[in-house]
């Protein structure tokens, strides 16, 4: 006598339209010929695309964004690479703590780390320093523990003797991970990138802290949405980012499975 | 490699392999999170200058006085707590039927799939989905022109936009997968057999559900609610974009002391003493907590 769970079912796509809603309403808006962001809606047009692509100010954030989440991405894979390998292949004192300060920005609020690397970047260097440099080194921090979860359950997986059989065959530390590990886990390292890029091209708190006069997207958005004029352009700007982070996530997700398919690992599903 | 001396032995423990390979990582955490905490902890005891982002090396507490007494940051400090309360409590208990859900009843080779379905929103661009919510709930927003041209309402309803509930709301949004994925995690522990033995021993599906599942899936709603609960009072972009700086919350006036008014020590003093406090917060839920689960046994 097994509940069918009806009432459950119902209520979790009710919380799935709740969750989807705002995205789901942004290209209305976008499309919406209209200069209020109100219903009802007014008629289909391009113009807030075309108004788009005039924008010099946009078009640096843009690319100011692009430079900062792929550096993020690279530095917060590679540190994540070292983290999971570390943490799943060796035992050692005090490993529960050095993975619990690694992972600790994602408890911490984002504020926190924002206002705390600010204060050092003024106190060491000054005001000249923030910028992009700082802005990537503030990303990669946070970054890296989203990477970390998910190459962890790469690494995990992964079959100690298949290591100790490239040792056997004469191979050294190095080569072993690169010709054994490294193609195993390749899936999850790309799946790291693209979560991590993600994660770098929508953040604000600390691109807004620590920019200096250098303006990301998010930074640019946030500007402009005090602004009534401007907000439907930034709908369609919204528009496009997000449908770029989807795209990217769901490449993201095909890579994580294979990734841990590939190792022989159960998947236990999400990034978390 | 040389393994006759004790260096070269102790090169071949997985300790130093393991410390060797974390090294880097923990490094850069070193350097780049705990030492500027610090920083904040020691700046919150200096004296502010008179100049653009000046401080003096000069030890005080008076920034913890004004911190601590002044009426408007104890206000504002109440009012976040009261906020992140909220946002947690309806996150969590919004959160545990969908996790129960696809724990339960969803079948195993597409439970990945929902789980990517709820993260998909979280990842992406978290200030548009708050700006969002504002046009949702706003004075014309989706909510008050649908009503009225259903004719349902004649003029906009206000109590459902520039208020607490809108940021709670948009709060609870923001954070739902960080409260379903750790239920979820939990509630996927739980030997299922355990339920089966509660019904067998006389249990109606609810006090299963009251005696069994819960009391498993406690750990997966504690992590859930520290981990909505601390983000959250750190949170000054959803009280500024939907309550348009009418409603601050404490992290307003932090982001304020440290970008705007220009008070690094005094910003760094309340940004430690929020932290204590809802550090402090944290500890005796998961102490009521660790007392529920112990009765429970």
């Amino acid at each position: 006598m097994k509940p069918s769970g009806k009432g459950l079912w119902l209520y979790a796509i009710v919380y799935l339209a709740f969750l989807y809603a705002p995205i789901l309403l942004l290209p209305l808006f976008a499309f919406n010929d209209g200069t209020i962001i109100a219903f009802p809606l007014k008629g289909f047009t391009l113009h807030w695309f075309e108004v788009m692509a005039e924008k010099d100010q946009l078009h640096i954030a843009v690319k100011n964004s692009l430079i900062v989440a792929s550096a993020s991405a690279v530095m917060s894979t590679i540190l994540a690479i070292f983290a999971a390998r570390a943490s799943t292949r060796y035992d050692f004192k005090g490993k529960g703590a050095i993975i619990g300060l690694i992972m600790l920005p994602l408890v911490l609020p984002e504020m926190i780390v924002a206002m705390a690397l600010l204060v050092v970047v003024l106190q060491v260097f000054g005001d000249g320093a923030l910028g992009l440099f700082s802005m990537i080194a503030g990303h990669s921090l946070i970054c890296t523990p989203f990477a970390i979860a998910i190459l962890s359950g790469a690494f995990q997986s992964l079959d100690k003797s298949l290591e100790e059989a490239a040792y056997d065959l004469g191979e050294d530390r190095i080569s072993a991970f690169r010709l054994v590990i490294l193609p195993l886990v390749l899936p999850g390292i790309i799946s790291s990138l693209l979560i991590s890029f993600t994660i770098s091209m929508d953040e604000f708190i600390i691109a807004n802290f620590l920019g200096g006069t250098q303006q990301t997207l998010p930074v640019y958005i946030y500007s402009s949405l005090r602004f009534p004029k401007e907000i439907p352009v930034i709908m369609a700007v919204a528009t496009g980012l997000v449908a770029v982070s989807i795209c990217l996530l769901i490449i993201a997700e095909y890579f994580r499975r294979r990734g841990v398919a590939k190792t022989g690992g159960k998947d236990s599903g999400g990034f978390l | 490699m040389d393994i006759k001396t004790r260096w070269g032995r102790f090169t071949r423990t997985p300790a130093f392999n393991g410390y060797a390979m974390i090294s880097p990582t923990a490094f850069y955490a070193l350097l780049l999170l705990a030492a500027p905490l610090g920083t904040v902890v020691y700046l919150s005891f200096m004296t502010d200058g008179a100049g653009v982002r000046e401080v003096i090396n000069q030890p005080t507490i008076g920034n913890y006085l004004t911190a601590w007494t002044d009426p408007i940051y104890r206000a504002l400090m109440l009012r976040s707590l009261f906020v992140s309360t909220l946002v947690t409590l309806a996150t969590v208990i919004l959160a545990f039927p969908v996790a129960y859900y696809i724990s339960f009843f969803v079948t195993p080779n597409k439970k990945s799939l929902w789980l990517f379905l709820i993260t998909i929103p979280f990842w992406t661009s978290y200030l548009v989905r708050v700006f969002l919510w504002k046009v949702i709930l706003g004075f014309n927003g989706v909510i008050n022109s649908g009503l009225i041209s259903l004719g349902i309402i004649e003029d906009p309803l206000t109590w459902i936009n520039v208020n607490v509930g809108a940021i709670v709301v948009t709060l609870a949004h923001a954070y739902a997968p960080f409260a379903i994925l750790p239920i979820f995690v939990a509630l996927e522990k739980i030997d299922r057999s355990l339920l089966e033995a509660g019904r067998d021993l006389g249990e109606t599906a609810l006090t299963t559900f009251w005696r069994v599942t819960l009391p498993l899936a406690m750990p997966g709603v504690v992590g859930a609610v520290l981990i909505v609960f601390i983000p959250t009072v750190g949170d000054y972009v959803t009280p500024d974009i939907i309550g348009g700086g009418k409603i601050p919350l404490i992290a307003n006036v932090i982001q304020k002391l440290m970008l705007g008014i220009d008070n690094m020590p005094l910003g760094s003093s309340v940004a430690v003493s929020a932290m204590l406090i809802v550090g402090a917060a944290a500890a005796i839920f998961v102490l009521i907590n660790a007392r529920f689960l112990k009765v429970k046994k």
